[in-house]
């Protein structure tokens, strides 16, 4: 029995050290970054990565953000956006973006963590914004039950109440939230991106987002105790399966049944 | 009656003794004779009546498991079950003993996998079944009541399936309750009143789950079986329609006899389908109510979709739009009392296209009766391509059903595909009108295509692949000349010419004798008839070189 | 082959000439000859196949065999992998132990069962003289009753039984309370903070920054002792805020707005789901269950979708405390349009 339930667990054992990775990835992250300092705050930068920052800003950000940051018609300023924004922006490939499109996609990042930070640094310069997110609030140990409730309330009806993600309007969407990192989901509840409403410490707690987190990073890591989740889509889905491969199974049986043998 | 005066009979073998003893005390043996050896037609697509049917047996056997712990209470409770991510949360006693049953009793998330997934075989069983007997004509005399009672059971499966999907009373399903309350508000006069009642009151209140509970438990399974007892016994009476072909006409029925080989088969068939569903329900994950938590009217989830059956409903209330050229679909009508709603934005999706599928399923053994005037028996199924029009009009219901199924997971199709939500509606709203009409064209040109490539192998054979070079250089492929009983099977249709309108007895052909005339010239000018004797005598004359080549096949292997 | 007719009715004469000529039609063959399987004449395959058949019994047995193993073998210990393990081996072991014993037998019938094609008679459903006499008894019981003959008995009967069912439908009057004017009524109130779904703890307009939106629900909402549920389907509201420029509110409702935070009824007016997909950057209200869609710049009306009214506005302010409170209930019911609205 043991051994069975051992190999049972093996892929999923995989999974959860992936996500442990991840997990301590953006944790080790946040502790080299901004040790315990929750405002935006410049003296967590070293003056070489603001500087270091704004030269990669120049070369890569500026057609769209302006010089300066201060905003064109293709990309808005980002005065008051604050690292955190960067972090989740740059951190995930969205930004720079490929081609103006309805929103942003996730891509292959194009900037690697050190240059990630440093034009962190050098945009929390430009004003008062959301700080990278403290490590405490992103180590995924709190209330995974009020993590729920608050993530019904808060998130579901766009992301799906399975974090599957969901529609928008006009080709924009809710994307998926399995494997986004910890500190990503913070940074982005904090700050907002593309037409994600802000989720400021007001309106959910720090402690509220941790269970936030929590409550996905155990509903990713515990998977579906009924089998495979078909994409945890609901109806649609389960009907979609029920008419192709169920279906075809039953119809496969009824012609081997009503057929002659040789 | 035997003669019972006669010496007595003494049964020889241990089953034969187990046979009279059962006889003499319940006297089945006249049953026996009759059932015992009535023939059976075999063919895959006559079995999605079987699949319906041990879907239904499966429901019974989970249902009454999950009952036993289910606890249809609306009263509030804190959850303190197993399941980590919803400790603690509040949530009414139906929605934990849900969880109960998922979380901390040993199979009951098997069973209710079970439960779930056969409900969603019967429903598509029960469809296709009516699909099949409408493409092959089945319905006709004298099975058009057993037509009606068919249509029934799929709107009482519907049923069943909706009363059973709201009782976890869990958000996904609360919300489609809100829904459902949306669209009872909106009816005239006694919308308001009917949902009062319904609800015990305000939506949601704390009766609408155990009132379901009671309609799903008892009132629609009760009906089901008595609709399902009256459907079986019609079709003894009728005995089994069966496919065209050599030997089969209809004046008899070809197939196996019921014991052993059929009863067997058929036997056998439940177990199979019951392995199926425990096979899926062991394997993929269906309802997952810890998903979507406990019902609160604040929450809703993205992709909030009923089950598949009632989807088509729900997706006509999507692409209904509120207003059409800057005409609001919700009218304000000034009447003597007062100022009333008329919710058009709501009702129409919701009766309409549900009234027009059911009314036009119930009435089309008719229409077509009056139509063709075929007042005959029929035994004998039509192949598809053989009634072309029929086709086409099952095709066009066919596809304006999908066009609203389609609807239904339309913000589904945007994330996959990449599209936008809202060109989704446009595309689908355009093809709810257009597509139903290019369906029916398409398949009745597809049809008669296949009936002339049926003609054309009757009179000239088949491909074989096979191409020689004749002495003066041509080209040619060989054909293979079929066997009778193969021919028979293409060439063994009715294919009846439209029909002018009829005078009546004045003389006089009236309106609707000619509206019968055009409606006839629909269903009957495009045709291809049957190849006959004649012509396969005259085009062998011309395909000697081609029968003796044939023969010089043999010779060459 | 190019003289080949192609069967189209123009090009073929033969084609316009059946249907009328009965005689030219192919006539039926009768039943093909029956062709023996291989464990029909092969004593050796019927022997494999009676073998198959045991082993796939056999596979069922190993099936229940493994449920009693997953049933009492497998321990729940509260992690969701026990559980799924559990799941799937019980329901693996139903569905060997099912498919087992279905494709056994069937294997059994297709493969040693006599497999002869039986040709049966229809029996006519009734005879001719049956249903002539049916006619009759049902024309005579009909004319013995007299009802024809008698239309006051007739009339009324047909206007008692038109009556009779009246009390089946009136007996669930009590099902549940009139709706009076429930629907036209929350529990907002002047003076009634707004406060945070679902914990209830009020919202100060400085915690309200622009982009974010708030999920709201009365103050006084948690408090209740019944109904709970009740209020908060209609009470439920969405605080968002915007630049004060990007709102166009119309004459009378400028001051329903505070500082361009904006509150407005999250049940939509179309069926009644919660409109709670705000896009901060279009400021579009979406609803996810079909798909209507709000411009919140335009006082939410209806830019897509099949709603026909804008979603409920709830005026608010602030208190002295700096807390966002409503001025008042709703001006309009919120939720789906009924036949006594207005």
């Amino acid at each position: 029995m043991k051994a069975l339930s051992q190999k049972r667990r093996h892929p999923l054992a995989a999974l959860a050290l992936l996500v442990l990775g991840l997990m301590l990835t953006g944790g080790l992250y946040a502790v080299v970054t901004t040790v315990n300092e929750a405002k935006a705050d410049t003296t967590t930068f070293t003056a070489q990565q603001v500087d270091e920052g704004e030269k990669l800003f120049v070369a890569n950000c500026a057609t769209c953000h302006g010089v300066g940051a201060s905003g064109t018609d293709a990309g808005p300023s980002l005065a008051g956006v604050g690292a955190a924004a960067v972090d989740f922006q740059v951190g995930t490939g969205r930004m720079p973006m490929q081609m103006q499109g309805p929103q942003a996609r996730e891509k292959p990042k194009q900037f690697n963590a050190d240059q990630t930070r440093e034009l962190a640094a050098y945009v929390a310069t430009l004003g008062d914004g959301p700080a990278l997110p403290e490590e405490q609030y992103i180590d995924g140990k709190g209330d995974a039950a009020v993590g729920g409730e608050l993530f019904r309330v808060n998130c579901a009806m766009c992301h799906n109440a399975a974090a599957a993600g969901g529609a928008l309007t006009r080709g924009k969407f809710a994307p998926a939230l399995a494997g986004v990192s910890n500190s990503h989901m913070y940074s982005a509840m904090v700050t907002g991106p593309q037409n994600m409403p802000v989720f400021n410490d007001a309106n959910i707690s720090p402690e509220g987002k941790r269970d936030i987190i929590t409550f996905l990073n155990t509903i990713e890591n515990q998977g579906s105790p009924g089998g495979a989740k078909l994409g945890s889509l609901g109806p649609v889905s389960e009907g979609l399966f029920l008419w192709t491969a169920v279906m075809g199974v039953v119809i496969g049986f009824t012609i081997w049944l009503t057929s002659r043998t040789s | 009656m035997t003669s019972t005066t006669q010496e007595k009979y003494v049964p020889k073998t241990s089953t034969g003794r187990i046979t009279d003893f059962v006889d003499q005390r319940v006297g089945g043996s006249g049953m026996l004779r009759e059932f015992g050896r009535k023939v059976f037609p075999d063919h895959w697509s006559f079995m999605f009546g079987e699949v319906a049917l041990y879907s239904f047996v499966i429901l019974l056997l989970s249902g009454t498991f999950l009952t036993f712990f289910f606890d249809p209470s609306m009263a509030e409770t804190h959850y303190n079950g197993s399941y980590v991510p919803l400790k603690g949360v509040e949530m009414s006693v139906a929605y934990s003993s849900s969880l109960n049953i998922s979380f901390d009793i040993r199979g009951g998330l098997l069973m209710r996998q079970i439960h779930h997934w056969s409900a969603l075989l019967f429903v598509a069983a029960v469809s296709v079944h009516m699909l099949r007997v409408f493409f092959t004509g089945a319905f006709r005399k004298p099975r058009e009541l057993n037509w009606v009672v068919g249509g029934v059971l799929l709107i009482l499966s519907m049923a069943a399936g909706f009363t059973g999907y709201s009782l976890p009373d869990d958000l996904l399903s609360g919300n489609g309750l809100r829904i459902i309350d949306g669209v009872i508000k909106s009816i005239p006069i006694v919308g308001t009143y009917i949902s009062f009642f319904l609800f015990g009151g305000e939506f949601p209140g704390t009766a609408i789950i155990g009132r379901l509970y009671m309609m799903h438990i008892m009132l629609v399974p009760a009906l089901i079986l008595l609709m399902v007892a009256i459907h079986l016994f019609m079709v003894v009476i009728h005995k089994h329609t069966q496919y065209p072909g050599p030997g089969r006409n209809d004046r008899n029925v070809v197939g196996y006899p019921l014991g052993p080989v059929y009863a067997a088969k058929a036997g056998g068939f439940f177990f199979i389908v019951f392995g199926i569903i425990a096979f899926v329900a062991a394997t993929f994950t269906i309802n997952p109510i810890w998903n979507y938590g406990p019902y609160d009217p604040s929450p809703v989830s993205a992709g909030t979709q009923p089950d598949w059956y009632i989807g088509w409903v729900d997706g006509a209330l999507r692409l209904m739009p509120g207003w059409i050229f800057n005409i609001p679909m919700e009218w304000h009508i000034p009447l003597p009392w007062g100022v009333n709603t008329l919710t058009l934005n709501v009702l129409i999706p919701a009766l309409i296209p549900a009234g027009l599928v059911f009314t036009l399923l119930f009435t089309y053994p008719w229409i077509e009766r009056w139509i063709t005037r075929d007042d005959r028996e029929h035994h004998v199924l039509d192949r598809p391509r053989n009634v072309p029009t029929r086709t086409g009009i099952g095709v066009a219901g066919f596809i304006f059903y999908c066009v609203m199924w389609a609807a239904a997971s339309s913000d589904l199709i945007a994330t996959h595909f990449q599209v936008s939500l809202n060109d989704v509606t446009y595309w689908l709203r355009a093809l709810f009108f257009i597509g139903p009409i290019l369906g029916f064209i398409v398949a009745r040109r597809v049809a008669l295509a296949l009936q002339r490539k049926d003609r054309e192998i009757a009179l000239h054979g088949r491909e074989t692949g096979r191409i020689v070079r004749l002495p003066h250089g041509e080209f040619q492929e060989m054909h293979a000349q079929l066997d009778d009983y193969k021919r028979y099977k293409l060439v063994g249709y009715e294919s009846p010419l439209p029909e002018e309108g009829i005078p009546n007895e004045n003389g006089i052909v009236t309106k609707t004798e000619k509206r019968r005339a055009l409606l006839s010239r629909l269903f009957f000018e495009d045709r291809v008839a049957p190849a006959t004797p004649s012509e396969l005598a005259a085009g062998h004359g011309h395909h000697e070189a081609i029968e003796s080549s044939d023969e010089t096949k043999s010779v060459e292997h | 082959m190019g003289n080949h007719s192609d069967g189209t009715p123009t090009s073929s004469d033969a084609v316009a000439k059946a249907g009328h000529e009965e005689v030219d039609k192919f006539q039926d063959p009768g039943l093909p000859p029956h062709r023996l399987r291989l464990a029909d004449t092969d004593p050796k395959a019927a022997k494999r196949a009676e073998r198959q058949v045991a082993i796939l019994f056999g596979i069922s047995i190993i099936g229940t065999l493994l449920f009693f193993f997953a049933y009492f073998g497998i321990r729940l210990d509260d992690t969701i992998a026990t559980l799924r393990m559990q799941n799937l081996f019980l329901g693996l072991g139903i569905a060997f132990a099912m498919l087992g014993i279905g494709t056994g037998i069937v294997h059994w019938a297709r493969a040693l069962m006599p497999d002869h094609e039986v040709s049966e008679e229809r029996h006519e459903l009734r005879t001719e003289e049956d249903r002539l006499a049916a006619v009759q008894i049902v024309d005579d019981i009909v004319e013995e009753t007299g009802i024809k003959r008698r239309p006051l008995i007739r009339n009324t009967l047909i206007g008692a039984m038109a009556l009779a069912p009246l009390p089946a439908i009136a007996i669930f009057r009590d099902l549940g309370p009139l709706p009076g004017n429930t629907l036209r009524h929350t529990l907002w109130k002047e003076g009634e903070r707004l406060s945070r779904d679902p914990d209830g703890t009020p919202i100060k307009a400085s915690d309200v920054t622009i982009g974010s939106a708030f999920h709201v629900i009365p103050e006084s909402l948690n408090s209740l002792e019944h109904g709970k549920l009740n209020e908060k389907a209609k009470a439920v509201v969405l605080l968002m805020r915007l630049n004060p420029e990007d709102l166009n509110p119309s004459a009378g409702r400028e001051d329903w707005a505070y500082n361009g935070i904006v509150a407005y009824s999250k049940i939509c007016t179309h069926v009644g789901c919660p409109v709670a997909l705000y896009e901060q950057q279009t400021h579009h209200l979406l609803c996810p269950c079909h798909q209507s869609t709000f411009d919140l710049t335009q006082e939410c009306k209806v830019i897509f979708g099949p709603a026909v009214r804008p979603l409920p506005q709830l005026p608010i302010t602030v208190d002295s405390e700096g807390y966002l409170v409503a001025q008042s209930d709703f001006h309009e019911p919120v939720g789906p349009s009924f036949w006594e609205r207005g």
